[in-house]
């Protein structure tokens, strides 16, 4: 076995060396596929980010929801005594009303439109705190903002922000200071502002007819657990107890953002075509390369080469080929990236990249494979022209 | 002391056409022994291509045995013809002969390599068969930097390089013009006798049948004519 491996391998390397210019430039063409994979990879990271980072991001396992709103953060509006119902209920460590809506903060030049999210100090659903403090409750006019917001502006932790609003028919304009910076909390592509319950209140767009009230309106509540095993018994307990809600863990809720399945969908479409274009044009290069080969491969197996020797040489070809071509194309990837604008939603998680990289390497030998099913199945009296 | 390399035992090879089975090699008996340089003449649709290709063990006969080394082909499974091409028998086409991205030295060291037999000594065999054949100054060049003529002696010395009991040579100055043609077939005979080996050479060139120890001519798939007395071999050659 190590002696048919050490053959192919002093085959397939010659070949590829001493027709470098050739190879180069398909592993060129591989390095142009993975490029456009690992940016479609990135680009539903970053726009599966922008819609879902904030809720993947709550510190709790349950999201409650109004009865019939199908999951849909925006179709649900919850009262005070539902979040103090859902804290009552056994196996809830704690539970915190959040609140959605959307704004712009003012800036000297632009506006820059931010998701406001009211929430609970402390409880689930508050951010992490990067820098600063939390925000005092009730009125104070305070926020903690994401760090999205502070890269896309100048804005810094103690500076004050004017956030503008719609009330009614008029544009209103609050200033808020910021005491806090938080990291990885966007919410429906925008960066997030995080303020209380009140105040947040206070400053939402509203229409005429809401803006006598007072009470904040809660979308969703986030149900911290004492571990994650509870999640069954305690949703099943939360139906059972608390009158006209609906209860989903925070896949499920992420899911549900609207747009974000649509979304990914089309993403992984779009990568998984890039994969298999990958796969065919792959396939057609070594193809045609094993069909200008034919008479050194009869040459090959009439002097003693074994089929193995044969099939591995191309196997290992393909797999070297591919590699180059994925490490160019990683290369470049890394060079790209460093210039693109933060606007732009990419997003190079670990994972996701490496499983784009593993499935453009096992793209080569299943595109290839037709190829080396071929070179081994050569008889060497047709290839010779003795047959 | 000289010993059968080759036997041939009342071999027949039939195909099946439209028209029926037809005996491409029709009872064909024969041996060479080693250090014997022999040429296996005929016109075209003779069947020494056939013959050739039974004897390279890459056709299976009908019937007959073929006995290389005191082994019967018949007997052996496809893993162990493919030893057998392997080990013991020495290779040279018409064309297509090199592989084209290795160099003259890596073409003939590959026959040692696929043997597990390229270690120093080889290494120096290698340059001295390279030399002995005139292509000192072109280890280093590929197939496509050399003439037909150095691509053929290259072929030679990879067909002796692993000192196989028979060499077998298809056509080998089909490609080559008539002065190259002789210095390549003498080089080889030369090669045959000074290292004992078995050689057959298929061509339809009669003058190159001057350097060989014994013609076997074919017809129609069966051998017509053993012709062994130097001075009809040189009268055949010369086309008397």
């Amino acid at each position: 076995m190590i002696k048919t491996f050490s053959l192919s391998f002093f085959l397939a390397g010659k070949e590829i060396w001493r027709n470098r210019g050739r190879f180069l430039l398909f592993s060129l063409v591989i390095a142009l596929i993975t490029l456009l994979v690992l940016f479609i990879a990135a680009l539903g990271e970053g726009l599966g980010n922008g819609n879902r980072e904030y809720i993947a991001n709550i510190d709790g396992e349950l999201i409650v929801f109004r009865e019939n709103a199908d999951f849909n953060i925006g179709a649900s509006r919850l009262d005070q005594s539902t979040v103090r119902a859902v804290r009552r209920v056994a196996g809830v460590v704690d539970a915190g009303g959040i609140s959605t809506s959307n704004t712009a903060i003012v800036l000297p030049e632009e506006v820059l439109k931010v998701s406001l999210l009211g929430v609970e100090q402390d409880r689930p659903g508050f951010p992490t705190l990067a820098e600063g403090q939390s925000f005092s409750g009730g009125l104070a006019r305070e926020a903690i903002v994401d760090r999205n917001v502070l890269s896309r502006s100048d804005i810094k932790v103690g500076d004050e922000i004017t956030v503008r609003s719609t009330q009614g028919t008029e544009d209103e304009f609050y200033t808020l200071k910021v005491v806090g910076s938080t990291d990885g909390q966007s919410y429906f592509f925008q960066p997030s502002i995080f303020v209380s319950p009140q105040t947040w209140e206070r400053v939402r767009p509203k229409s005429a007819a809401e803006s006598s009230n007072n009470n904040p309106n809660i979308n969703i509540v986030a149900v911290k657990l004492a571990a994650d095993s509870q999640i069954e018994t305690v949703r099943e307990n939360l139906t059972n107890s608390v009158s006209n809600i609906e209860v989903a863990d925070i896949p499920t809720t992420i899911y549900n953002i609207p747009g974000y399945s649509a979304q990914q969908g089309t993403v992984q479409t779009q990568g998984g075509f890039t994969l298999l274009i990958g796969i065919l044009v792959i396939g057609g290069f070594f193809q045609i390369q094993i069909l200008q080969k034919v008479p050194q491969i009869g040459v090959l197996k009439a002097i003693g080469a074994s089929n193995s020797v044969v099939g591995w040489a191309a196997v290992i070809q393909i797999l070297i080929v591919t590699a180059m071509g994925v490490f160019i194309g990683g290369a470049l990837t890394f060079i790209f990236s460093l210039f693109f604008p933060p606007n732009i939603p990419l997003v190079f998680n670990g994972q996701a990249s490496a499983l784009a990289i593993l499935a453009l390497l096992l793209i080569g030998p299943a595109g290839g494979l037709v190829s080396v099913i071929y070179a081994v199945r050569i008889e060497p009296l047709k290839a010779l022209r003795l047959a | 002391m000289t010993t059968k390399a080759l036997e041939v035992l009342d071999v027949v090879k039939t195909f099946m056409s439209d028209s029926g089975p037809i005996n491409a090699v029709d009872g064909v008996s024969f041996e060479v022994n080693s250090g014997e340089f022999v040429a296996l003449v005929g016109p075209s649709g003779s069947g020494k291509t056939t013959m050739l290709s039974i004897l390279a063990a890459l056709l299976t006969p009908t019937s007959g045995q073929v006995l290389i080394d005191g082994m019967d082909l018949a007997k052996m499974s496809d893993k162990e013809r493919v030893a057998l091409r392997r080990e013991k028998i020495g290779f040279t086409f018409q064309s297509n002969n090199l592989i084209p991205f290795l160099n003259a030295r890596e073409n003939v060291e590959f026959m040692l390599r696929l043997n597990n037999r390229l270690d120093h000594t080889g290494r120096i065999r290698t340059e001295e068969l390279l030399a002995r054949l005139g292509l000192e100054q072109r280890l280093r060049n590929l197939p496509s930097q050399m003439s037909g003529g150095q691509q053929q002696r290259v072929a030679i010395a990879r067909a002796l390089i692993h000192n196989p009991t028979l060499v077998l040579a298809d056509e080998p100055t089909a490609s080559l013009d008539t002065e190259r043609a002789f210095q390549v077939v003498k080089t080889f005979a030369a090669l045959i006798h000074e290292n004992r080996r078995a050689g057959i050479m298929v061509t339809h060139d009669l003058r190159m049948c001057q350097f060989v120890d014994r013609v076997l001519q074919m017809r129609d798939g069966k051998l017509v004519a053993i012709i062994e007395e130097p001075a009809e071999i040189m009268a055949l050659a010369k086309g008397d």
